[in-house]
């Protein structure tokens, strides 16, 4: 197959002179204070704005008044692009980006909550993290999902797809059966059935593997949407009534103030999602497994040439990213609803953008899906005060920030170089 | 060999009947892998090794027949698709899948209720579709008129019109080397724009319908040039970006409806006003049945990009770029120029899809899903019909008459037309894996191997 050597991978240009990437963005982040501080200063009122650290109104609470906190982190925002602009050692970057972005979100936050209807001037840190968190995970399972595939050269498009089969069969089977566990190893082989599929026509038959990820999700969508007309609807006590995990409380953990409350009480994915982060992160840079991986999505042929079996790492690793996503699409039907057609809606696609903004590493996936959950959930409090700002807007959020990246506003993104490439051994 | 032999170029080895030379010559015109190319000739036995003067024309089209070309690989797709389709309907059926826990002693039963199942849907598939006899002899019977007799096909030609346009627009990218996924938002995009051409701007009949029209092919042009220029000038590619952009193309229609001025001030619900009915397209067929001049305006489309790719310099710097962007470069072809047209144009052609989802008689107000599917299933469209221009307006066709066929099927059998879909998927899963097909079924390897529609390259 022709090699593309027009910017194949997405590489910013590289800026000669005054203007480099950094001062570019401090750039962006001066102009985003100065709106900060001035618009939301000017549209944010006396109210006291209060974060409290419960789940509601009541208990001890960070407050301050919003005018002069809108006005505050905006200028703290100016002062980290002002730094930026000024210039700061290579190693300073992302920090000073990352103070000045939470500078502009909790001025745009003092605004919104100062502005709210008398008595809603308040936001509930712990509901809010803990709904970060829950409207993430199956963007963490979906761009681990992706991080396996694609580090060992398989374009995972498909996500969108395993989510759906593996909620599909976890209800189905959990039902069936009546049991959780037996639902979720349902839904695990649920969504490695699609990885399976894209293995075999991608690896096997050297279709395209978009073209295929892309079909996947239809092929996903038609089968459990016409399954679910035929059996769950018809009998939804039978077919659609899958028990659901219980919390667990981690004992120690759950007594931390906020971070307790918000995570440490929550379902079995919650702590296997964060799990998985951790031993692929471990497996994929630490142990002998993600070297190959790793060397296999890199540079196919050198692999080959020492002897790793290009092959047969793709298959294991298209697999187990099935797997992770069946066990992330079960996180909906086994922990919080009851299967619905179409239930991920795009969440498959929101994990995509995760992958890519998270750089194809799962720590940064794992922070990029936080980042969208947040907005998400921001979204939805924003529509709880009855605020001004559209939540259509907020949830473009991850979709432009994802354009950003992609097109080197924010940083350098690069996909393994044998993403997407077949491999023929010749 | 002999030297009458009818392939004059033939390198395949002596003693070998004429069939079997031309089956070998064709293996090796074949790109597909070595060891699927041979398989199908072990099967091939042609009795005795007598001297062939020249194969029978008859012949000649039963080999071709049964080999791995463009036509017998899509018509075995579809019967593998229709296949699948069927045994998921029986499964799915708790009452004929009882039938099945005695088979062994009355395996009539089994075969019985799955046959029934599974022909009475198909039939209806094909009765929503193409032709329903019942209506036909209720029109000569004088029981119904003769708008009975084609509202299938007026159903058929009504969906497949918009698909026409989201499968050239995916097909032209492709030709010239992108994968455009983005028809999707700028249908959407082309439809926002068409319908507020249509209800915001008060002009005479004619010439509003033009406008809104254009507005929607501006539409997608906007939405198409995004991705362009970040792929041309940044290198971001255009999968991610236009994957992202459906979103918030299909976000911003949300928001959009439910404001002053677009908003139907009768209703509560997400519903623009309608509009106006000098712009919409008109119906060919009388009121009664869907069919409108989007079908006309599709078949104008897909001469135009037929012209385009095969006849103007646009057409050849878009293919020279898609086959090999360097060598384009080296010519003198502006890369960066060209990726940003192929990306303009494609956004028109799916604005024009847009256009007609609401200009047509599909719906006439803006709601949250006004655009269907119409972007993806585009995708399916130009894989089927293998991205040439005629050839998706053909897939264009199959497709709505699928959907056009499932609705019947929905109403009179109660099979989902989610049903369509899979199908839908499948067809298109066997298309592009070629290979497969050939294995299940024993073809030989066609002269014409170019079936494989693949890009393969990366993110």
């Amino acid at each position: 197959m022709s090699t593309m050597a027009v910017p194949d991978i997405a590489v910013a240009p590289v800026d000669e002179g005054f203007w480099t990437r950094s001062r570019k963005v401090g750039l962006t982040l001066l102009g985003l204070g100065l709106l900060s501080a001035v618009l939301f200063g000017a549209l944010a009122t006396d109210q006291q704005a209060r974060f409290t650290l419960s789940d509601d109104a009541a208990g001890a609470a960070l407050e301050i008044n919003g005018t002069i906190g809108a006005i505050l982190f905006g200028i703290i925002a100016i002062a980290a692009g002002a730094a930026l602009l000024a210039g700061v050692p290579k190693r300073w970057f992302v920090p000073v980006l990352g103070v000045g972005l939470v500078g502009f979100v909790l001025s745009f936050l003092c605004w919104q909550v100062s502005a709210a209807p008398t008595g809603q001037n308040f936001m509930p840190l712990v509901n809010i993290i803990r709904g970060t968190f829950i409207l993430a995970l199956p963007l963490i399972f979906g761009a681990l999902a992706g991080v396996l595939c694609e580090r060992s050269g398989v374009v995972n498009v498909a996500i969108e797809g395993q989510l759906l089969m593996g909620a599909f069969s976890g209800a189905l089977f959990g039902s069936i059966s009546g049991s959780v566990w037996v639902g979720l190893v349902a839904a695990a082989i649920g969504g490695a059935f699609i990885s399976l599929l894209l293995a075999v026509f991608a690896i096997r038959y050297l279709v395209d593997q978009v073209v295929m990820g892309i079909v996947l999700n239809l092929l996903a969508v038609g089968v459990t949407g016409f399954l679910y007309e035929r059996l769950m609807q018809t009998d939804a006590a039978r077919y659609n009534s899958a028990p659901r995990f219980s919390n667990w409380e981690i004992p120690l953990l759950k007594d931390i103030p906020v971070l307790g409350p918000a995570l440490f009480r929550g379902n079995i994915f919650l702590y296997l999602g964060l799990l998985l982060v951790l031993v692929i992160h471990i497996g994929l840079f630490r142990t002998r497994w993600g070297l190959r991986t790793r060397s296999v999505g890199e540079h196919p042929i050198a692999a080959d040439t020492l002897g790793v079996k290009v092959l047969r790492v793709r298959y294991r690793n298209v697999l187990l990213a099935g797997v992770v996503a069946g066990i992330g699409g079960a996180s909906y039907t086994l922990a919080l609803y009851s299967f619905t057609k179409n239930m991920i809606g795009g969440k498959g696609f929101i994990a995509l953008a995760a992958l890519i903004f998270g750089r194809w590493n799962p720590t940064g996936a794992l922070l990029a899906a936080l980042f969208f959950g947040f907005a998400d959930q921001l979204a939805t409090y924003l529509g709880a005060i009855s605020s001004s700002i559209p939540s259509q807007f907020l949830a473009m959020l991850p979709y432009l920030a994802t354009i950003l990246a992609v097109a080197g506003l924010v940083g350098r993104v690069r996909a393994p170089a044998a993403d997407g490439k077949p491999y023929i051994k010749g | 060999m002999s030297d009458d032999s009818p392939n004059p170029q033939s390198g395949s080895p002596d003693k070998e009947p004429a069939s079997e030379a031309q089956a070998a010559q064709n293996a090796l015109g074949n790109t597909e892998r070595a060891e699927v190319a041979t398989e199908p000739d072990r099967s091939v036995t042609t009795p005795a090794p007598e001297p062939e003067s020249k194969p029978s024309l008859g012949r000649l089209f039963l080999d071709n027949l049964w080999a791995a070309n463009t036509f017998t690989v899509t018509l075995l797709s579809l019967v593998l698709a229709v296949v699948v389709g069927a045994v998921l309907m029986i499964i799915s059926d708790p009452a004929v899948l009882s039938t099945y826990s005695y088979i062994t002693s009355r395996p009539s039963d089994a075969i019985n209720s799955s046959w029934t199942l599974v022909s009475e849907a198909y039939a209806n598939l094909f009765k929503g579709s193409i032709f329903d006899p019942e209506a036909f002899s209720g029109w000569l019977d004088g029981a119904n008129g003769w708008q009975a007799v084609l509202a299938p096909i007026s159903e058929t030609l009504t969906y497949a019109a918009p698909l026409v346009f989201t499968g050239l627009s995916v097909a032209l990218a492709f030709r010239g080397g992108l994968f455009n996924i983005g028809a999707q938002g700028q249908a959407t995009i082309g439809v926002i724009m068409a319908a507020l051409a249509g209800f915001l701007l008060p002009l005479p009949p004619g010439l509003h319908l033009l406008v809104a029209v254009l507005a929607g092919a501006l539409g997608g042009a906007i939405w198409g040039f995004i991705p362009g220029i970040l792929k041309a000038r940044a290198g971001a590619h255009e999968v991610i970006n236009t994957i992202m952009l459906n979103y918030v193309a299909t976000y911003f229609l949300t928001w959009l409806i439910v404001q002053n001025g677009v908003q139907d001030p009768n209703r509560t619900d997400a519903i623009s006003k309608a509009v106006d009915s000098s712009a919409q397209l008109p119906r060919l067929l009388g009121d009664n049945l869907r069919v409108h001049a989007g079908i006309l305006l599709a078949v104008l489309a897909t001469w135009a990009v037929a012209w385009l790719l095969n006849r103007s310099t646009l057409g050849f710097e878009l293919r020279a770029v898609g086959a090999n962007p360097d060598a384009a470069r080296t010519a003198g072809i502006s890369v960066t120029r060209t990726y940003i047209l192929i990306m303009v144009f494609a956004g028109i052609l799916a604005g024009l899809g847009g256009s007609n989802m609401v200009l047509g008689s599909t719906a006439s107000a803006l709601t949250p899903l006004v655009v269907a599917q119409i972007g993806f299933d585009g995708i399916l469209v130009a894989l089927l019909g293998r991205v040439k221009p005629w050839g998706v307006l053909l897939a264009a066709l199959l497709f709505g008459a699928l959907q056009a066929g499932g609705n019947r099927m929905q109403s009179y059998s109660g099979i989902s037309l989610e049903l369509v879909t899979v199908l839908q998927a499948l067809i298109v899963i066997f298309i592009a894996a070629p290979a497969l097909v050939k294995a299940i079924f024993q073809l030989r390897a066609a002269r014409a191997a170019r079936l494989q529609t693949s890009l393969a390259k990366g993110w």
